[in-house]
């Protein structure tokens, strides 16, 4: 599993925050979605997010993928205003979600291609993801509708350490990972806070996702209860 | 832009090569439509020979309706459109490929359908040059006005139904030109279809721009 390849990010920004929210409101659909959220986050750390379900981990971590509209509030994030235009920060952004993201029909290679050479980023990058996350050779021309549920979040895992984002946004991250590939993703998001990315991660799995994260923040109701720094 | 494009329309046709959707389902339908357009109006009666022409386009239309559901329903898989706005990709390219990919399926369909009429209406094809050249600018007004409708309806719990009703209308120029190209060519003097040609490349070149340039606002909205 482990080929020697580093993660690495395309850029890192100046020393402004990388994530910057004040009263931050997104839009689903028509409905308000978060009850103002203020939350500032530097480049390089890794932060934790919980709360119960519905509280709106999902919701702020797309909010900050320029996935939402911003309906109220000011939203930077990566130095974008994401209530001006979000479009050019997503890019610079990878997400984690439920879905994987991933084109049924087409193999775990062809998908990581894909995607690899839509964001521009390195294609020998694509092909040392798919090893280090254990999805090349044999695995990488199985179509991905025929993969495994921990094996499509591998592949999944695989678009997102190719595409080098700054910013690493895992919702559930060690959800239907085997031992092994929670410990490569790990791994992955120690060595993408060193080479200065920065990370939110979303997790229900509070023991795990603590030991790799340096701050824990609380969201309950759209709102954050809670912002405590811990050491890892 | 055209970079975004290339990839796009390379990964619609390797998907459509190994599902093959097209080959095995819509390729089947449209000789499907031939031959029950035959049996219901005598096969060797004037009034096949008289309405082959909007017989074929009626066909093709029917046809773009699943080309295009196809199309979209490979991009609504899991969370795949969001991973398109995620992926820095121009979105008049996004709409070029899918354009190009849809296009090149459509043609492809038209060219066996056109077989289909020779083998089983038994039509001699005179004016080929104008035959081509109508099926050419038809199919790209037709994949340009099916590529923008079919992401407008793609995020629509509704869009099987939908999309026809959004799509067949707007194509009526289409069929009318196409159709008249077809009959100038097939059954009177091909100079006299050129015109009608010239309809079908202004509203191909029209759907085309507008195409590039709201794709992404419509993608955005789906």
């Amino acid at each position: 599993m482990g080929c020697g390849f580093a993660v690495s990010v395309a850029s890192v920004s100046p020393m402004e925050p990388v994530i910057h929210l004040r009263g931050a409101v997104g839009l689903l659909g028509r409905f308000p979605a978060l009850a103002g959220i203020d939350l500032t986050v530097d480049r390089g750390e890794i932060v934790l997010l919980q709360g119960p379900n519905g509280a709106g981990k999902s919701t702020l971590l797309r909010l900050c993928a320029g996935l939402l509209p911003v309906a109220a509030g000011t939203a930077t994030v990566l130095g974008v205003d994401l209530v001006d235009d979000p479009t050019p920060v997503r890019v610079r952004v990878g997400l984690l979600a439920h879905a994987t993201f991933l084109y049924d029909k087409l193999t775990v290679l062809d998908n990581v291609r894909f995607w690899t050479r839509a964001a521009r980023a390195d294609e020998s990058d694509a092909a040392r993801a798919m090893e280090r996350l254990g999805v090349a050779g044999r695995l990488a021309d199985v179509p991905v509708a025929r993969l495994s549920t921990g094996q499509r979040r591998r592949a999944a895992l695989a678009v997102l350490v190719a595409r080098r984002p700054e910013l690493w946004l895992l919702d559930e991250p060690h959800a239907g990972l085997d031992q092994e590939g929670r410990d490569v993703l790990d791994a992955l998001v120690t060595e993408a806070a060193a080479a200065g990315a920065t990370v939110l991660v979303a997790s229900h799995e509070l023991d795990r996702a603590a030991q790799l994260a340096g701050r824990h923040v609380t969201i309950a109701g759209g709102v954050i209860t809670e912002d405590a720094t811990h050491v890892p | 832009m055209f970079r975004d494009a290339g990839l796009i329309a390379a990964k619609d046709l390797r998907i459509e090569m190994r599902s093959k959707v097209t080959a095995g389902q819509v390729l089947p339908f449209a000789l499907l439509l031939l031959i029950l357009f035959a049996f219901g109006l005598d096969p060797d009666g004037p009034a096949l020979e008289a309405a082959t022409p909007g017989l074929f386009w009626v066909g093709v239309l029917f046809v773009t309706v699943l080309a295009v559901e196809r199309a979209f329903a490979i991009e609504g898989g899991d969370g795949v459109r969001d991973a398109l706005r995620l992926a820095g990709l121009e979105p008049g390219g996004i709409f070029l490929g899918k354009w190009c990919a849809l296009a090149l399926q459509l043609f492809v369909v038209e060219m066996v359908m056109l077989g289909g009429v020779v083998l089983l209406y038994g039509r001699t094809l005179n004016g080929i040059g104008l035959l081509l050249a109508t099926s050419v600018a038809a199919t790209c007004g037709i994949a340009a006005a099916g590529t923008l409708y079919g992401v407008l309806a793609a995020g629509l719990r509704v869009r099987e139904t939908l999309l026809p009703f959004l799509l067949l209308p707007v194509l009526a120029p289409v069929l009318i030109a196409a159709t008249r190209a077809f009959e100038s060519a097939l059954d009177g003097v091909p100079s006299d279809g050129w015109p009608w040609f010239n309809l079908l490349a202004v509203f191909a070149l029209v759907y085309i721009g507008v195409g590039i340039l709201t794709f992404g606002s419509l993608l955005e909205e789906s």
